[in-house]
């Protein structure tokens, strides 16, 4: 045991020091920077900037929160469907679905742009079957688009996961003691696939209430985001560089996040099953 | 456990020369130079490398603002960049940038004199300018009026009629601009009413501009998704290219000047290759592939009289001199009044 002890530590080793350079010592930079100011002294001031963006972390949080439930009700079926399928043809689909990731996340952004746009693509199209086209570039929708598209795979590979692993007899069985479709669904399936969908729901939240990039290049820079201003603060893009400010709204959305994770987690312990998640 | 913990170790030793050796690429010198995205003619670098056998290693920015936040947080090691005017002397005031051996410039003897003893580096110690322009209204001829661009003024970015089709810079240094010379102040101003002021009329704008873009601008324009934006002259050249229609003026209330000009950061080791970069790209073959190729206008008073008349008699990008005159030049803004124009515009950009 002593030696297996010994071997686990050599091999844990380089994960221990790639987490605590990449992981550990960043954090516990946007701590230090959100607690000092210009001149390195403790201060709390810089906390006070979260009720100037009140307003843009709750439009943030809004669009995440619309963005996340699409993407599950949309992931769902799909995750479901594809783990019905012979294992050959399972791979071909988990293949398809990744396909788009292979492609840079900005390309596949800027793709939508042109999409959407007036004389997009979309657009051309409608307007050659005599419709006037609609307006969707530039707007909160169109920013929802394309978190949804860009985060979708994140919510469909975790619920596939789970749902490949629950014995075909669990629902068979549960149809030899009566219950229906809606039933088997509601009372097995679902319940089961609680893991698979907190952490889809954590992968898809974290990311997308973060984002900057695609408010800026969807919403066309009108839909500002906590994330933009974050950018803005530590890239100086509005001619001020301020970390400290910069770190604290970071360290406010880290801990939001956290706080909704553990309440995640907190339901999924109540659903019973720890198999599986992502969260932590 | 054992064996995995030996090929761990086996992986990491089959790894460390790998490390090693990604420090060192032979002996030849790299030079690192820092532009503008799209702003070298193409095999300008390559033909560096062949006649020097300095490697250049080439990224670009896409602001004056995220260039400055880059070298200043010291993530990076530049030795050439090429920022403006205004960000040419706030680098200076803070000590970023070395004094320039003119001695392995020679080529600088080529640069106009209009173009040198200028307000950001009054003594020419620190910069070479690479090249010149000002900022134009452009609109696509085919669906705005004649009878709205008569006037050639800014109002046109606020023209109801056009709501939804108009871009709009996004950055504050241009759109403040545009907005206080619109209401007949300085781009410069330190008044802070005045600034206040121009933040109104940006908040007024808001409502009719389809997107806050830069690079964006060229897509946009060119395929008619927006028919009027601001930008910079020489960029309009290359629109034009992909859309006839597209037409542009330099708006009478006045337009911001802008020089771009070559420096040294004062972290550099290899200074004396640098300054022969700089002096490469000043020479006479070098600028004037330079002026075709960007369509910005050269300083570079040799290549300027061998470019095509079709290209220099190009109005706005080399506009006469009463023109010229009624242009201003960015000047770094005081502390306060750069803290002001930065909350004035998280203000707009966030309701």
């Amino acid at each position: 045991m002593n030696k297996n002890g010994f071997g686990k530590k050599l091999v844990t080793a380089p994960y221990t020091l790639w987490m605590v350079i990449f992981v550990v010592v960043p954090i516990a930079l946007v701590i230090y920077y959100a607690f000092t100011d210009a001149d390195g002294g403790f201060t709390f001031e810089n906390m006070t900037y979260i009720f100037e963006y009140g307003k843009t972390f709750l439009v943030s949080i809004e669009l995440a929160l619309i963005s996340t439930a699409i993407c599950l009700v949309m992931a769902y079926p799909v995750a479901y469907g594809i783990s019905r399928f012979e294992a050959r043809r399972q791979q071909t689909m988990i293949m398809l679905v990744m396909l788009p990731m292979w492609m840079n996340f900005l390309i596949r952004t800027y793709a939508w742009m042109t999409i959407l746009e007036g004389n997009g693509l979309i657009n051309r199209a409608l307007r050659y079957f005599g419709s006037d086209g609609f307006g969707m570039i530039n707007t909160e929708g169109a920013v929802v688009l394309g978190m949804v598209y860009n985060f979708l795979p994140y919510m469909i590979l975790p619920i596939y996961t789970v749902l490949t692993k629950i014995d075909v007899s669990t629902i068979e069985a549960a149809k030899d003691l009566g219950a229906g479709r809606r039933n088997v669904f509601r009372r097995v399936l679902l319940p089961m696939s609680v893991p698979g969908i907190i952490s889809g729901i954590t992968m898809v939240f974290v990311p997308a209430v973060s984002t900057f990039v695609i408010s800026k290049l969807l919403g066309g820079g009108k839909t500002f985001l906590i994330g933009d201003i974050i950018e803005n603060y530590f890239l100086g893009n509005t001619g001020m560089i301020n970390y400290n400010i910069g770190a604290s709204l970071s360290l406010v959305l880290m801990v939001l996040i956290l706080i909704s994770m553990t309440v995640m987690n907190h339901f999924d312990k109540d659903a019973g099953e720890g198999e599986g998640v992502l969260v932590g | 456990m054992k064996k995995r913990a030996l090929s761990a170790v086996l992986s990491i030793l089959v790894l460390l020369p790998v490390i090693a050796m990604s420090g060192c690429g032979g002996n030849s010198v790299v030079l690192n130079v820092y532009n503008w995205g799209e702003y070298i003619a193409s095999g300008v670098t390559d033909q560096f490398e062949k006649e020097t056998g300095i490697k250049v290693n080439y990224t670009t920015y896409d602001s004056n603002e995220s260039l400055y936040s880059k070298i200043s947080s010291g993530a990076a090691s530049y030795d050439v960049i090429i920022p403006s005017d205004y960000m040419i002397s706030r680098m200076i005031e803070e000590g970023m940038l070395a004094e320039l051996d003119f001695g392995n410039i020679p080529n600088y003897d080529m640069i106009g004199d209009k173009y040198k003893s200028l307000e950001y580096d009054p003594e020419n110690k620190y910069s070479v300018p690479y090249t010149w322009g000002n900022t134009v209204i452009i609109y696509n001829s085919a669906k705005v009026d004649a009878a709205d661009v008569a006037e050639q003024s800014i109002n046109l970015l606020w023209n109801e009629k056009y709501s939804g089709q108009i871009l709009m810079f996004d950055n504050p240094r241009d759109a403040f601009g545009l907005a206080l010379k619109k209401l007949g102040f300085s781009m410069n101003s330190t008044n802070q009413a005045e600034w206040e002021a121009a933040a109104e009329e940006l908040k007024r704008q808001k409502p009719l501009v389809q997107a806050y873009v830069m690079d964006q601008i060229f897509d946009k324009m060119s395929s008619g998704e927006a028919l009027i934006a601001p930008y910079y002259a020489g960029d309009v050249l290359a629109m034009q290219e992909n859309n006839p229609d597209i037409k542009c003026y330099i708006p009478k209330e006045g337009a911001n000047m802008f020089v771009d000009a070559m420096c040294v950061l004062k972290t550099s080791t290899k200074k004396a290759e640098a300054e022969k970069f700089i002096n490469f790209m000043c020479s006479t073959e070098i600028a004037l592939k330079t002026a075709e190729e960007l369509g910005y206008a050269t300083p570079q008073t040799e290549a300027k009289a061998l470019l095509d008349p079709s290209i220099t008699s190009v109005s706005f990008i080399y506009p006469p001199d009463e023109v010229l005159a009624n242009t201003e030049v960015f000047f770094k803004l005081p502390a306060e009044i750069n803290k002001l124009q930065s909350d004035l515009w998280t203000e707009i950009k966030k309701d």
